[in-house]
């Protein structure tokens, strides 16, 4: 680790101003600190934002349930707001499942961290794609284009995907702009860009979630019950009229380098039942874009079976 | 000579009593010191420099720019140049600082270059390996091609077992001071009583000037005997920081990468047999890898040895990785999970209850009756006749199943001595230079000596981890408890003797009539003539008394306190979504033995210790090693991924005591019981699928192309 100097403002005018070249934002820390102990990272500048009392609390806006970025994992997950409307950020924030990591994870934090790719991690670079194709790849993703092999590792992001939720974005220069969560995310083309539409004098504020009700619902296929990362999630949301879809959102994750939109299997289901049958057929779609690397072919079953399970647990059926 | 026996079963008073470990409130409030958790205020900070290459040679060492930084106390060269690496990991420098942040600045500041050399790395595919692979002879007994020949059944199956390394809780490391006289070694070991010899050869002085201080440690399993690179370079790096101590412990990366593995083990097995199950040939092509040095053959067949017709042939594989070290019973969960795999798919394809046919073939084991009862009680207890159905007849998407683990193991007591002292005023001390690995073998020794002396718990002080102890043997093998219990009670018995000598003439009696009860020396067969220990123990005199004891293992079986040979059997069942090719454990069941139990809560709970290291291994531990680079890729706790307590399930632990068990003297226990558990577990899990996934762990990739396979076949 190197070297680096701490600030701790408690308005974001004044964390913005210190985001200066080299400078990173630390909010729970849970992935920054091990992203600087492999040095990985070396920030010149730590900008802690969790003083800054605007970035917290989850309250209704208008027409938006409004997430602060500094919630926390687990304040997301027991509050009665998201509890009530939006049972798929629940399951997805429940599926980290390590009570400190949520004690201390924050909702921004879990949209901005660092993808887990081992090559990555061990300083071979985000977009090594020889190395990954040649190598131990089960972990990686199975869509996706270019040299980006890795996977998102956000367990919040397929959700507000799904849920067509906003980020909200402060800039150095005092403005804001509104990023729909589908776009925040993006699978870099260069080494040294970043995976998420952040500039690194950026600070993500907020999280808008349209209040209009769906029936929504996220499954993680996870090798260990314990902390684990997911193999393979799925996050749908459903507007229905009755028992029928009128609408459907369908996102993956944990399969290519950005939550993946599954399209196809969302025109299918419009009009609609969910029934076992219904939903096997809508993740059969989802993968039929997939193409997996030499040893990970398994997680397109994963994420078919987690789109089925995420559908079949939105509309209420019992998955398994 | 006195009589050293145990006292009957019906007779103990402390010994075979649920006592909870003395050092559990210590541990648990975080006030027991670990040698990791010296902080002296001179303490200076040591880290390596470690290759990241898997071969190369070193060509240069440049420590300029490391020199130069402020608080950097000395530097040493491991690997010079000429030096070839053969595992990434490699030690090749060492710093010591004032700060762990500045010794790591220095490290990173330490140019080396190396000529890189063409390195393997994966040995999963035999064909792969090339020259490095080294035939290791072939053995046969009987005629193994007649009795293929006339089987009424025959099965061959493909198995493996992945390397896995150590990842002790507390890493590989000491903390050590170069003193003036003395070196002071405080070192996370398994074997006090010889590690101090071990750094002094190293560092080429007498053993006489090392002294040893190792009071708690944070789990060796095998890993943790030696005084290793990195102690004796912490020992130099405090010589030239002018004695001051320093602190070198492995960091994660470092600790799962160099610090130890268990080798796999991958093998071709055929069984042939006759439909009522008895299994009559044996042959197996198998090879494995625990690094540079290669891999032996497991013991195959495991425990059904006496197969009568059998060929095995074995192929050592040499890697660039690091080396292998004993992991808790070395070889024999490997040698378990294969035969007892074969054996259930043998008894799958006679259409036979795997239960008849583990039972069946009892037969040819050392240890029929033993292996029977257990059997018949493992099934007892996780219900095996009411849940098994053939994995054929299954249907679901999550199904269950049920498979056996079986388990041989030696652990006959170590050589061991023990000091007790008796003082006037009535405290016991007893010392041995033995050390408690997270066993509890400090409240064993306790039970013992207080069993012996007729005292409380309460009444004996047990002082162990310092070399300045007379000594006792390394803690492997699962001899401790044999060795330290038996010398325990010998020196305890003996002190015994030289107190009623004292004693006898007040009480108006001759010594051989006294015994120690209640914490009263008492006439035997009259209680009201007696006194108490206190009043008994003012009689010496001043003087203390001091009497040894000891175990020696070449005479142990013959006095009876400790013998060997321990058996075991672990059932366990297991449910499979087989969707997503999760496997969840249920529950998983220990029978058993271990002799005369000193303590069964602790055995109960070394016992589950070990299942959930098997739980670990039959689902997820496996290193992964990229042949590109070279390097271990989860070197971590992210991606070595290892049980929390969701992923446990149910544990059952049934210690099988019994007069006759009892009567074989102590049997250590560490090491059997973590043998079966991933036979169990791999077997539950075929049983559920109705297929064999033929590698463990059981991940969803494995698991979910077995069904594949099956499908496609």
């Amino acid at each position: 680790m190197e070297n680096f100097e701490y600030a701790n403002p408690t308005t974001l005018k004044e964390a913005l101003s210190l985001l200066t070249a080299g400078a990173e934002v630390l909010a729970g820390g849970t992935d920054l600190l091990s992203l600087l102990k492999d040095d990985v990272h070396q920030p010149k500048r730590l900008v802690n934002i969790k003083n800054i009392k605007t970035l917290g609390g989850i309250a209704k806006t208008g027409g938006n349930i409004r997430i602060g970025a500094t919630v926390t994992l687990d304040e997301l997950a027991s509050n009665q707001l998201i509890r009530a409307a939006y049972p798929s950020l629940v399951q997805a924030a429940l599926g980290v499942t390590s009570p400190q990591i949520r004690n201390m994870g924050t909702v921004g934090g879990d949209l901005c961290q660092r993808p887990r790719c081992w090559y990555f991690r061990s300083g071979n670079g985000l977009l090594n794609k020889s190395l990954v194709e040649n190598g131990e790849n089960k972990y990686h993703a199975i869509f996706g284009s270019g040299s980006a092999h890795f996977v998102s590792a956000s367990s919040l992001g397929p959700a507000l995907v799904a849920l067509g939720a906003t980020v909200k974005i402060a800039g150095a220069d005092g403005k804001t702009k509104d990023v729909p969560a589908s776009q925040f995310f993006k699978a870099p083309a260069a080494e040294g860009e970043r995976e998420i539409a952040l500039a690194s004098n950026e600070i993500v504020t907020e999280i808008l979630v349209p209040a209009s009700p769906t029936k929504n619902a996220t499954y993680e296929v996870r090798h260990k019950q314990a902390l684990d990362w997911p193999l393979a999630t799925a996050s749908v949301a459903l507007r229905m009229a009755g028992t029928k879809v009128t609408s459907a959102s369908i996102t993956l994750g944990h399969v290519g380098p950005t939550p993946v939109r599954a399209t196809e299997a969302e025109k299918m289901l419009v009009g609609q039942t969910i029934t076992a049958d219904s939903a096997e057929k809508a993740g059969a779609a989802a993968v039929a874009g997939a193409q997996p690397l030499s040893q990970n072919a398994y997680k397109v079953q994963l994420a078919k079976v987690a789109v089925k399970r995420a559908l079949l647990t939105a509309a209420g059926v019992k998955a398994v | 000579m006195a009589d050293y026996k145990w006292p009957p079963m019906d007779k103990r008073r402390v010994m075979g009593k649920r006592i909870a470990r003395l050092d559990g409130p210590m541990k648990s409030s975080g006030r027991a010191k670990y040698p990791s958790d010296m902080n002296r205020s001179d303490l200076l900070f040591g880290a390596l420099l470690t290759s990241p290459h898997a071969h190369a040679k070193v060509t240069g060492i440049d420590l300029t720019a490391a020199k130069a930084i402020k608080g950097v106390t000395a530097i040493r060269v491991i690997s010079g140049p000429g030096t070839e690496i053969q595992w990434a990991g490699t030690e090749v420098a060492a710093v010591s600082a004032v700060t762990e942040e500045i010794a790591r600045d220095a490290v990173k500041a330490i140019k080396v270059t190396y000529e890189v050399l063409p390195h393997l790395v994966k040995e999963d595919n035999l064909a792969k390996v090339g020259a490095r692979a080294k035939a290791a002879g072939e053995q046969v007994t009987g005629d193994p091609d007649k009795a293929f020949a006339e089987a009424d059944a025959k099965t061959a199956g493909d198995y493996g077992i992945p390397v896995i390394t150590h990842c002790c809780l507390e890493p590989h490391g000491s903390v050590v001071a170069w003193g003036k006289d003395k070196i002071d070694f405080w070192p996370s070991t398994q074997a006090v009583s010889t590690v101090g010899g071990d750094l002094a050869k190293m560092l080429e002085l007498p053993a006489t000037q090392v002294h040893v201080d190792c009071q708690y440690m944070g789990g060796g399993f095998g890993a943790k005997f030696p005084a290793d690179r990195w102690g004796a370079e912490a020992a130099r790096l405090s010589k030239e920081s002018g004695g001051r101590p320093v602190k070198m412990f492995l960091d994660r990366a470092t600790e799962l990468t160099i610090a130890g593995v268990r080798p796999s083990h991958f093998a071709k097995i055929k069984v042939a047999g006759k439909k009522d199950g008895t299994i009559t040939g044996w042959q197996s092509e198998s090879w494995a890898t625990g690094g540079i040095g290669g891999g032996g053959m497991a013991p195959l067949p495991y425990v059904f040895t006496n197969i009568p017709n059998r060929r095995m042939n074995h192929t050592q594989v040499s890697l660039n990785t690091g080396p292998a070290r004993a992991w808790r019973a070395p070889n024999h969960p490997q040698a378990s999970f294969l035969t007892c795999a074969a054996i259930t798919d043998f008894a799958d394809a006679i259409k036979m209850d795997p239960y008849e046919v583990f039972f069946k073939n009892a037969a040819v084991s050392a240890r029929p009756e033993t292996y029977r009862k257990q059997l018949a009680k493992a099934a007892e207890l996780i219900d095996w006749k009411k849940k098994y159905t053939h994995g054929a007849q299954k249907t679901g998407t999550l199904r269950r199943g049920l498979g056996i683990g079986i388990a041989t193991w030696g652990g006959a007591g170590h050589a061991s001595k023990c000091k007790i002292t008796i003082h006037p005023d009535g405290t016991v001390e007893v010392e041995l230079g033995s050390q408690d690995i997270g066993t509890a073998t400090r409240t064993c020794i306790t039970q013992v000596a207080a069993e012996t002396l007729g005292l409380p718990m309460s009444g004996v002080k047990v002082k162990l981890g310092d070399n300045s102890y007379p000594p006792s043997g390394p803690s492997g093998g699962s001899t401790t408890i044999g060795g330290v219990s038996s010398s325990t009670r010998k020196a305890a018995v003996n002190a015994l003797e030289k107190l009623f000598e004292k004693v006898a003439p007040s009480l108006g009696v001759t010594p051989d009539q006294l015994e120690a009860d209640d914490s009263r020396v008492v006439v035997k067969g009259n209680p009201a003539k007696a006194m108490s220990w206190k009043q008994a123990c003012q009689k010496m005199g001043p003087t203390p008394i001091s009497e040894m004891g000891e175990n020696e293992p070449r005479t142990a079986a013959r006095e009876g306190l400790n013998t060997q040979g321990a058996s075991g059997i672990q059932m366990a069942e297991v449910e499979v979504d087989i969707e997503t090719g999760v496997v969840r454990i249920i529950e998983v069941v220990a029978v058993q033995d271990c002799g005369l139990v000193v303590n069964p809560k602790t055995a109960e709970s070394q016992v589950a210790g070990a299942m959930i290291m098997s739980v670990c291994s039959a689902l997820m531990e496996e290193r992964i090693t990229d042949q590109t680079t070279g390097r271990v890729l989860n070197a971590d706790m992210e991606f070595y991924k290892l049980a929390g307590l969701p992923d446990v399930g149910k544990l059952t632990v049934h210690m099988d005591i019994t007069p006759e068990h009892d009567a074989r003297g102590i049997i250590g226990l560490g090491e059997p019981c973590a043998i079966g558990g991933i036979a169990a577990i791999a077997n539950a899990a075929a049983n559920a699928l109705g297929v064999r996934v033929p590698m463990v762990p059981l991940t969803p990739e494995r698991v979910l192309a077995a069904l594949a396979n099956r499908r496609n076949a």
